[in-house]
């Protein structure tokens, strides 16, 4: 295991180092006192876990395409931006445009998450990007989704007075699959969503993601489950074919 | 008889071969082009005014009406209708009457305005995924807001608001009166009004009892003429306004012949059968901008200071300084129509020389308010000639809170703008009282496409601003740093307050 | 004061921090703090503002204006000799930094309207409007002078350069305020110049801003109706004088204001109780003018407190953070944690909802 000391490293150098270190066979890395420093793992291929000990900065895995990363606190904006795979446990919270244009990967967050987040997600053949957020989230959940899996799990309830997920819940979607732990409210939702209770085959796949969730932090996937789940789906593959005239 | 050797403007033809002879073509036009002459319809071109129900109506399609290529010599100074108009006169003695806007190659300065976007260092906003907010309040605004706060920390208003008339997107349908237009056109516009969340306006005509049900969507108008005005009148819509002039007829009055005054039209106008609806040029109670204020609060005082109070004025050379009298005498909202507004009549010379263009007297007018401190003191609703959703978001940015559309709305009911709506024979049932012809156009089906219309306007503009990076239409309205100008001189530019393309 | 005719558009990454209880830091700290964002800004613009510098001084506004040559001081003291009273002048201390090669004649001044109002150019405005006045002409009609501050027991310092640059050359560690915002700039149009660097002040609000604010063109004719000269072309301008219209002359809450700024949207409205939508409403209509549509967070700085919000649909980041009476907030969390590394609390506040601190009553005067 190699051990990086960040404090006070510009985010080239520290990224030059982690890069070399990954092209070299490094499978495990420690980035210590890590603050503020932008693009970890931006565009790092292959099977090295990193562990970040610190606040990382923006652009966190954006591109990414294998590694696991680590974070063991809070975490800033456009996390697992483009990522096409590879895994992200945060452990705090994260902050806004979460998993932009995610092509594939995990991103598991234990706390909250900001506004927009799985913007623009999409599936492909077997690529299916996965974000589970233990917490609640902003405004725009979900917006543009056209594929992958959303979870989110309001697991501290009644930490706060503010709603477990903001408005404009999967406006835009038009593929892919939310799962929101509790009730949700029609109000929030877009036009172009649907609001259905579970089947078992959807039991089966949420479970399945929960169960690697847990893992990352500890939890039990049964305490999860006691809480029934609402699925949302897009309404049409096709929402606005009727806006245009030709 | 003698032969009228002013040309005829269009050629209607059948073709003989296609002719199934089911005499459609008959029964559709309005102005008696065809006639049945035991084997074949007949032709009098004469009178076709190329509005094309004909046409449409043809299930063989065998009619074309094509433009006559007999004109007179080609003349870069002796122009068609100038020939056409002197032979006409020479004829009657009359003025030429017309129907519609100023159909004059004046310049339309909208067309010299393009609008910016977003790249980069502002991001544009998607307004299929994102909110996006067109409501729009027409009425007097205070200057600023007083607030307690109370329990929970909620402010809570304690500045008393005027009225206004809330519209759910910034359209609204321009004042076409019962008689000038048929009330099944009347009553389109209402379904589509109410349908909408937005208003129509009775014109100077009276307010029909069928249109009674859409008083939440309806400005009454009073007009010189005072046709079916009382208290009821004025207290059944949402505004009253006060017209003093129209774009397309500035400074003149108005004259619906009794022969066009049936009975139902003299009920809604509250005159007897028969007599001519006369609209004087001037209001008589007003000749001074005191005298205006005088009506303004005789109505404000008919109706208990419910409803805010429209002036509605012709864009003539001096509309600033007028706008801003008309603000100062305690109108709630100037409605300015520019020199291209339609008309159901008005004389040719007066349509095609007399006024200015909405664009220069709304930059004008805006910027008077501003200048004065006033702005906040009346809505402005733009009017003549709003062709597009891209002429009302650009007349939107100069300044206006909202636009008047009259007629965008009559084309959606199948008028083809072929100016004629002053003989009221529109074969389309607009504008027209003969029943036959008005029972064409059903309200409930016409006021679908009327709602497609501003629906789809109502897209457009949400694109526009999602484009301009804005989500609320507020931050469009008087923002003209958001146009710029292409092919307008400095002056123009100056004018309008907006930089040349490139700055 | 010559500026660019363009409007002016830039990124920025902003820091805010403030004790509550009124205890004075060094301005080393909010240099290390904006630092760590230099990558949200381009070198080309950095300031900061701070409040309680001047505790010797807090009864006189403290003007600091940047000159380009001589004449121009010559001519502004001219005028503000006629029409005040002027308790001390001296130049803004700085010292030598490598990056910073030309800089403009930076002098201040603690000054008090003159107290016989008939020597005034315009006897009956109260003071406050009368420095306002004062700001106005100077920064429109004598060219070559531009006042960057004018509030009491406070002041700005910006330029062009680095946020380290800029703080070394005005060696702000020499100075303990109670309040300091600070911000690094990313212009993308205008070649750098003094005044156009964040924070902009008027009287004791200063504001710095990241974003721009696409409504600029509406919001700047708003402001025209009420007298506002905006010479700067700068989004920041608009909203400094947004606030001051709103706050000061129209007398509403700062988060009535922040809620006017970055409305509610309708379909929120419509479903709130009476009183609460009847007010919505018409703060909605009232101040339309004055929305600020498109992408921004702001922190706005006055003597009492400090406010922070962002846009109504949240286009551009904002953290908070508190650690016993101290509140940060900042554009990224890392910011705060570099001179913060254990927050009490750490929060993203919502699209459009202010976070509005408050000095402790009696603190920071």
């Amino acid at each position: 295991m190699l051990t990086i000391d960040a404090k006070g490293i510009y985010y080239r150098e520290l990224n030059s180092k982690v890069r070399d270190a990954v092209s070299k066979g490094e499978k495990e890395i420690l980035l210590k006192n890590v603050n503020g420093q932008y693009y970890i793992g931006d565009g790092l291929r292959g099977e090295t876990t990193i562990t970040i000990d610190g606040v990382p900065g923006n652009d966190l895995a954006a591109f990414m395409d294998g590694p696991t990363l680590i974070i063991k606190n809070n975490a800033q904006d456009n996390i697992g931006n483009t990522m096409n795979s590879g895994k992200v446990i945060i452990h705090g919270n994260a902050g806004d445009v979460l998993g932009y244009g995610m092509r594939g990967g995990k991103l598991h967050i234990r706390g909250d998450v900001g506004y927009r987040v799985g913007i623009h997600m999409k599936g492909y053949k077997k690529q299916n990007p996965v974000i589970i957020a233990g917490g609640k989230a902003g405004d725009f959940f979900g917006e543009y989704m056209a594929g992958g899996v959303l979870i989110l799990l309001n697991l501290d309830g009644k930490k706060d007075d503010r709603p477990m997920v903001g408005d404009y819940l999967g406006t835009g979607m038009h593929g892919g699959i939310i799962f929101i732990r509790g009730d949700v409210d029609k109000k929030l939702c877009g036009a172009e969503v649907g609001i259905t209770d579970l089947d078992n085959e959807d039991n089966k796949f949420l479970k399945e993601y929960l169960e690697d969730y847990c893992k990352d932090f500890n939890l039990k996937t049964e305490d999860i489950m006691r809480v029934g789940f609402k699925k949302l789906i897009p309404a049409s593959l096709r929402p606005y074919g009727n806006l245009y005239a030709y | 008889m003698f032969r009228s050797l002013a040309v005829p403007e269009f050629l209607a033809k059948i073709d003989q071969v296609k002719c199934i002879r089911c005499k459609r073509c008959i029964q559709n036009c309005g102005w008696s082009v065809y006639s049945w002459g035991g084997d074949k319809v007949l032709i009098d071109t004469f009178k076709c005014v190329k509005c094309l129900r004909c046409y449409h109506y043809c299930p063989e399609e065998a009619i074309t009406i094509e433009d006559n290529p007999v004109k007179y010599r080609s003349n870069a100074n002796w122009g068609f209708y100038q020939i056409r108009n002197i032979k006409k006169q020479a004829e009657t003695g009359g003025i030429p009457l017309t129907g519609m806007g100023s159909d004059m190659p004046y310049p339309v300065l909208f067309d010299n305005l393009l609008i910016d976007a977003c790249q980069v260092t502002n991001p544009s906003i998607d307004p299929l995924r994102e909110p996006m907010e067109l409501r729009t309040y027409l009425g007097k605004k205070p200057a600023k807001l007083e607030f307690e706060k109370v329990a929970g920390g909620k402010p809570k208003l304690k500045t008393k608001m005027p009225p206004q008339i809330k519209l759910e997107m910034p359209f609204i349908f321009a004042p076409m009166s019962y008689g000038s237009i048929s009330l099944n056109a009347q009553k389109t516009l209402a379904i589509a009004a109410k349908e909408l969340g937005i208003v129509m306006n009775t014109g100077e005509g009276g307010l029909h009892e069928d249109i009674y049900p859409y008083r939440s969507n309806i400005i009454v108008q009073v007009a010189s003429g005072r046709f079916g005005v009382n208290p009821d009148y004025l207290n059944a819509g949402v505004a009253v306004e006060i017209k003093i002039g129209q774009g397309a007829k500035p400074g003149i009055g108005g004259h619906l012949p009794g022969e066009k005054i049936p009975l139902d039209i003299a009920k809604t106008r509250m005159i007897p059968v028969g007599t001519d609806a006369i609209s004087p040029a001037p209001q008589h109670d007003i000749y001074s901008i005191e005298d205006l204020r005088q009506l303004i609060f005789a109505i404000k005082e008919a109706t208990n200071y419910t409803k805010p109070v429209s002036v509605k004025i012709a864009a003539v050379h001096n509309v600033a300084a007028i706008a801003s009298g008309i603000v100062r005498a305690g109108a709630d909202i100037v409605y300015i129509d520019g020199f291209r507004g339609g008309t159901g009549a008005a004389p040719v010379i007066i349509r095609d020389h007399l006024g200015i263009p909405i664009e220069y007297a709304l930059a004008a007018v805006d910027e008077r308010l501003r200048q004065e401190g006033i702005r906040n003191e009346a809505s402005i609703i733009a009017a003549g000639g709003i062709r597009s959703c891209a002429d009302a978001a650009k007349a939107i940015a100069l300044g206006a809170d909202a636009v008047a559309l009259g007629t965008s709305a009559l084309i959606t009911m199948g008028c083809t703008v072929c100016g004629k709506c002053y003989t009221g024979n529109c074969s389309w049932g607009i504008t027209t009282q003969r029943p036959e012809l008005t029972v064409r156009l059903d309200p409930e089906v016409y006021a679908e496409r009327l709602i497609n219309l501003i629906h789809a306007w109502s897209h457009e503009l949400k694109e526009i601003l999602g484009a301009l990076g804005v989500n609320a239409i507020e931050s469009l309205r008087g923002s003209r740093e958001r146009l710029r100008g292409v092919g307008l001189d400095g002056q123009t530019l100056d004018l309008l307050g907006v930089k040349p393309a490139g700055r | 004061m010559s500026h660019n005719f363009q409007k002016d558009i830039s990124g920025c990454g902003l820091i805010g921090i403030i004790n509550k209880d009124g205890k004075r830091i060094s301005g080393g700290f909010i240099c290390k703090s904006l630092c760590l964002m230099n990558d949200r800004g381009n070198g080309l613009g950095a300031g900061y503002a701070a409040y309680g510098i001047y505790p010797e001084y807090k009864d006189f506004y403290a003007f600091h204006i940047m000159y380009d040559e001589l004449g121009a001081k010559t001519d502004t003291e001219e005028y503000l000799k006629k029409n005040y009273q002027i308790e001390k002048k001296e130049p803004i201390p700085t010292a030598p930094v490598e990056g910073i090669a030309i800089h403009p004649i930076l002098w201040r001044y603690f000054v008090k309207p003159l107290p016989e109002k008939a020597e005034r150019e315009t006897a009956w405005l109260p003071d406050d409007d009368f420095v306002v006045r004062t700001v106005m002409k100077i920064n429109s009609e004598i060219d070559g002078a531009y006042v960057f501050s004018s509030g009491k027991n406070m002041g700005a310092f910006k330029g062009v350069g680095m946020p380290s640059e800029i703080a070394r050359f005005f060696r702000l560690e020499e100075y303990e305020g109670y309040i300091w915002t600070g911000h690094t700039r990313f212009p993308t149009n205008t070649p750098g110049w003094w005044g156009g660097a964040h924070p902009f002040t008027l009287l004791d609000w200063s504001i710095v801003h990241n974003g721009e604010i696409s409504s600029y063109g509406i919001n700047k004719r708003y402001l025209e109706m009420y007298g506002y000269k905006l010479t700067l072309l700068t989004d920041t301008e608009v909203v400094t004088y947004l606030f001051d219209l709103m706050v000061r002359k129209h007398g509403l809450d700062a988060s009535t204001a922040c809620t006017a700024l970055a409305a509610p949207f309708w379909k929120n409205i419509d479903d709130m109780p009476e009183d609460e939508k009847a007010a919505m409403t018409a703060l909605r209509m009232v101040y339309g003018s004055a929305l600020m549509n498109g992408p921004f967070s702001i922190l706005f700085g006055h003597s009492k407190g400090l406010v922070g919000f962002n846009d109504r649909i949240k286009l551009r980041p904002l953290v908070a953070a508190t650690k016993g009476k101290t509140v940060y907030m900042a554009s990224e969390e890392s910011a705060i944690r570099e001179i913060c590394s254990s927050p009490d609390k750490v929060w993203a506040p919502r699209a459009g909802e202010p976070v509005i601190v408050e000095l402790e009553t009696g603190k920071g005067q």
